[in-house]
This record gives structure tokens, C-alpha cells and sequence, in this order.
């Protein structure tokens, strides 16, 4: 039987520490929708949409209730847009349609954020992913809900640098286009590498075509729960401190197995992953960098950083994967500087460069993320930073991702309000020095020597 | 068996217990277990209830207990036991 201070526990992670579950996220497979006729496309997406993932916000709610555990987002993946709508899309402006198909659908569901509005171009892109690339700053600026992604690169391909090098354009323009919202296009648009299939986490999600028809996959949170049973044992050993955030994150991942398990019995749908990610959010004792600051740094960015992260996303997945029968998306330590106030404070206290976080990114999940910039940033510049993050990713065999928002109109110094989830976000310096010839090359970087495993 | 951890938490005052046993009964739900403590200068209880014979959904029965817990001025949580058999049981 239960005892009363595991069902304290238990209470006290949810209600002190901000223990939730930060996502339902259902992948919806719409390969079933092509057609040739843009208007049917559209009107069967949208029946498709409203009609897989109907229950899924009342479901979540219910959930919330039997557990007692906050379900923050309840939101949808669906299979990247450029194949689904590679026949019937001959221009971008075919694609925005899709986009506020996908919007629509959203609105009408009741889901914060829908995405999949996305191309897999690792190794080459075909005329629809290009289509749907140069129409990602219209999408996201005549939408709200819609999510963006493409994935430049994988281990087993190389990287794609044309695409790289366009969505340094894309990037720039998205950050044009929605000016009068501070850019905030940009914080719906990603580029990856080695894009997971299963990942619940905006922007990034997609249905990926290796999955079935729908899908249920779960994405935790628990920096407050890990922060908190550090403190218990300041000063202690190693071995006690990844002792003691393995068993954090057992417990944290059991609550989202759980709920993944009852998620997709309720709604009918199999269950995919759980995803073991730490991701903060801007609320007080919400943070990743609070943990890292726990072990023992005075702020997040100076020496010790990357170690500390390190340990504490190697220990997460050890501690995670017992807990869960599937685990898989992203599955790490996130570590955006708009949703975490303690990111904010090193990157305003001067300890805290795009350069230590592009380091910290070869130890955790994901990559840059939330970070902005000056508006007057070039395009080759971003696409020299994208192509950093892809270089580590698969070097790595990692999921690597750049979230970059150059700020239209401001500069180092001012500060960029996002808003709910998404945060604030002081804008960061960027090294002046011009990398156009190398992005300017054309072609690919070959897969490195240890992706030929056959 | 479906069973509900139901917690009470807030100012200790006359009839908490009394009223949430009504309700419960009300429900046909069979308390199987109650435990109380005081934390941090708090009243603080814990029911474990078979809720296997009520006819409502956990969501459905978390809102009515927690309006029973508000006119006493206490806060009621019912939860169903998965979580916490979940998260402390292998």
C-alpha cells in the first residue's frame, strides 16, 4: 500500500517543484491525404485532423483531472508537409494554403501548436521541398499556431549545405516578415539535424513516414523536481549526485509513461515514446540552468558548464529509461535561453556566449535554442551558425537544432519579449566575421567515416 | 479494485472528515484506509478509497470533493492511485 509521505512526495513535485507532463502530442500521419487537386488536399487534411485527434484536448483534460498532474500542451505532429503536399503544391503559395489548413484545424481543436510544416532535405531537396522552404516566412506569419522544421542533415547523409545556406535566407526573412511581433516567426521555425521521427517538442515535431498511421508520444518536465533533490545533497560525492538525479528521473518519467499508457487508450491510438527531456520553462524554479548552478557553478557559461551538463543529461536518460517501456524523441537536457531564467541571467550577468552554448550542445539534447540575435545579422552568418550545429549533430550521431531569432530592428542590449512558454530573451552578440565564401560553395559535406557501419 | 487517494490539506476545524465521509458515502465509495499528520502547521490527511462501485469518472468525483473541501476552507485532492504506484513502485 501507497504510504503518506510517497503520496506527500508525489503532491509536493507537483504542486512546489512544477512537475507536469509539458506535452501530448499526437503524430497524425497525412500521406493518406495527397491528391493533385490543392482544394481536396486541403479539405481532406482538415477532416483527417479534426477527426483522428477530435478527443484529444477533452482527453487530456480528463487525464489532468484523474491524475492530478497538470497537462500543459495538448498539440498534433503530422508528416512533413512537403511530401504530403509535394502534388498538388507547385508554388510557396500553394504550400500557405496547407499552412492555414493546419492552423485552421488547430484553432478549431483547441491545440496551442500543430508541426510538421516541414522538409527532410539531408541529402538533397526535391522542387517541393524548395517550394515549401520559401514559403515557410508567409506560413508562419499568416498563422499562429503552426510550427515549422527542416532537416539539413544525418549522420548517415552528411549535411545538405544549398539547404543550409537557404534557410539562412529563410531565417532572415521569417525574422522580416513578423517584424511587428519582434520576430517571433523564428521561434516557430527550427533546423535540424538528425531529426527524430517521434519527437513531441515544438518546434521540431513531426510525424515522421517511419511511423504509423497515429501515434501517441508524451514529453516530460521536471527541472523544478531534479533542482530540489539536489539540494538535498550539497556537497556530496558524485557518485550520490547521479544517484540522486537518476532517481529523480525515474520517478518523473514513470508519471509521463503513465500517462502516455492512458493518453492512447483513451483516445484509441497506439502509444509511441515517452520523451525523457528536462525542459524548462520561464517560471521561477523551472530552470536547467538551476541545476547546473545546484552542482556547483556560480552561473551557467563559465568552465565546469559543459561537464556539469553533461553528467546531468547522461544521468537523466539512465535514470529515465527504466521507467519507460519506449523511450525516444529528444530525450535530454534542453537548454533555451528565452524559457529558462537562469540562462537569461548569465547571458545579461556577461558569462553566458552563443559560443559556450554551442559547446553545451554537443553534451545534451538539443541544440541553439530560443537564442536572438541582431536583426542586422546576415543570412550566410546564420547559415554558418546552422551549419556548426549540423557539423556537431553528425559528428556526433546526435539530434542537433538551431531556434535563432535575429530580432528585426534591435540590437545588442535590448531585450525581446515572446511571451507565454516562449519567454524573454536579451539579444546575444554574434561574432562579425564573415563566413560567405565557405556557406556560398554549393553541394553537400559528405557523411563522415563512422556512419559506413554496413 | 479502482482506488482514489483522496488528501486533504489546510486549517484543522471541526467536521473535515465528517463531511468528505458523507460525501464518499453518498458515492458508494468504501474508505479502506485514513492516515493524518500535521506537516509544516498544517492539517494534512490521506484517505485511500475504493472508488471501484461509483458511477462517476475521477474527473467528475476530483471536482465535487474539491467543492466539498472549499466550503470547509480546506484544499481536497482525489487522484487515482496509478501515479503514485507508478512513481514509487517498480
Amino acid at each position: 500500500m501507497i504510504d503518506h509521505r510517497e503520496v506527500l512526495e508525489t503532491n509536493a513535485m507537483i504542486l512546489k517543484e512544477n512537475l507536469d507532463v509539458r506535452t501530448i502530442t499526437l503524430g497524425v500521419s497525412l500521406l493518406d491525404c495527397c491528391d493533385a487537386d490543392l482544394d481536396r488536399l486541403n479539405e481532406k487534411i482538415y477532416h483527417k485532423l479534426t477527426t483522428v485527434a477530435g478527443d484529444l484536448v477533452p482527453v487530456g483534460q480528463e487525464i489532468e483531472k484523474t491524475f492530478g498532474i497538470p497537462v500543459v500542451n495538448k498539440r498534433i505532429s503530422v508528416t512533413p508537409i512537403a511530401m504530403v503536399g509535394g502534388c498538388a503544391c507547385k508554388t510557396p503559395a500553394d504550400f500557405v494554403t496547407i499552412a492555414k489548413t493546419l492552423d485552421r484545424a488547430a484553432e478549431e481543436l483547441g491545440v496551442n501548436f500543430i508541426g510538421g510544416y516541414s522538409a527532410v532535405i539531408s541529402k538533397g531537396m526535391t522542387e517541393a521541398d524548395r517550394n515549401l522552404m520559401l514559403s515557410i516566412p508567409e506560413a508562419l506569419a499568416v498563422t499562429e499556431r503552426v510550427c515549422s522544421s527542416v532537416n539539413v542533415g544525418s549522420t548517415k547523409t552528411g549535411i545538405d549545405m544549398d539547404g543550409v545556406r537557404l534557410m539562412g535566407e529563410i531565417v532572415r526573412k521569417t525574422a522580416e516578415r513578423t517584424a511587428d511581433r519582434d520576430s517571433l516567426g523564428c521561434a516557430k521555425l527550427v533546423v535540424l539535424c538528425n531529426a527524430p521521427d517521434d519527437n513531441p517538442f515544438m518546434a521540431g515535431a513531426f510525424h515522421g513516414v517511419s511511423e504509423g498511421d497515429a501515434v501517441v508520444n508524451v514529453g516530460v518536465s521536471g527541472p523544478g523536481v531534479v533542482k530540489t533533490a539536489l539540494e538535498k545533497v550539497r556537497g556530496a560525492s558524485f557518485e550520490v549526485l547521479c544517484e540522486t538525479i537518476k532517481k529523480t528521473a525515474f520517478k518523473v518519467t514513470r508519471v509521463g509513461q503513465l500517462v502516455a499508457r492512458e493518453a492512447a487508450k483513451r483516445l484509441g491510438v497506439p502509444f509511441g515514446i515517452v520523451d525523457l527531456s528536462l525542459a524548462p520553462t520561464p517560471a521561477i524554479g523551472d530552470s536547467v540552468a538551476e541545476i547546473l548552478m545546484e552542482i556547483g557553478l556560480d552561473s551557467v557559461g563559465g568552465p565546469g558548464t559543459t561537464a556539469a551538463l553533461a553528467l546531468l543529461n547522461d544521468q537523466v536518460k539512465k535514470g529515465g529509461v527504466m521507467a519507460s517501456s519506449y523511450v525516444g524523441g529528444l530525450s535530454g537536457a534542453f537548454i533555451p535561453v528565452s524559457e529558462d531564467q537562469g540562462m537569461i541571467d548569465a547571458v545579461n550577468a556577461g558569462n553566458l556566449t552563443i559560443e559556450k552554448l554551442e559547446a553545451m550542445t554537443c553534451v545534451c539534447s538539443v541544440g541553439l535554442d530560443m537564442i536572438a540575435v541582431p536583426g542586422d545579422t546576415s543570412a550566410e552568418t546564420i547559415a554558418g551558425i546552422i551549419a556548426d550545429e549540423a557539423a556537431i549533430g553528425m559528428v556526433n550521431a546526435k539530434t542537433t537544432a538551431v531556434r535563432i531569432i535575429p530580432v528585426a530592428g534591435k540590437g545588442v542590449g535590448e531585450t525581446v519579449e515572446f511571451g507565454g512558454l516562449l519567454g524573454y530573451a536579451p539579444i546575444m552578440p554574434v561574432k562579425n566575421v564573415s563566413c560567405e565564401a565557405f556557406v556560398r560553395r554549393g553541394g553537400r559535406i559528405p557523411a563522415p567515416i563512422h556512419s559506413f557501419k554496413n | 479494485m479502482k482506488k482514489a487517494i483522496i488528501t486533504v490539506v489546510g486549517k484543522d476545524t471541526v467536521g473535515i472528515i465528517a463531511a468528505i465521509c458523507t460525501y464518499l458515502s453518498e458515492q458508494s465509495i468504501n474508505i479502506l484506509d485514513i492516515s493524518q499528520t500535521i506537516v509544516d502547521g498544517y492539517f494534512n490527511m490521506m484517505m485511500v478509497a475504493d472508488v471501484t462501485d461509483c458511477g462517476k469518472g475521477f474527473a467528475a468525483l476530483a471536482d465535487e470533493l474539491r467543492a466539498v473541501g472549499e466550503q470547509k476552507g480546506v484544499i481536497v485532492h482525489c487522484q487515482s492511485d496509478e501515479i503514485f504506484q507508478q512513481m514509487h513502485r517498480i
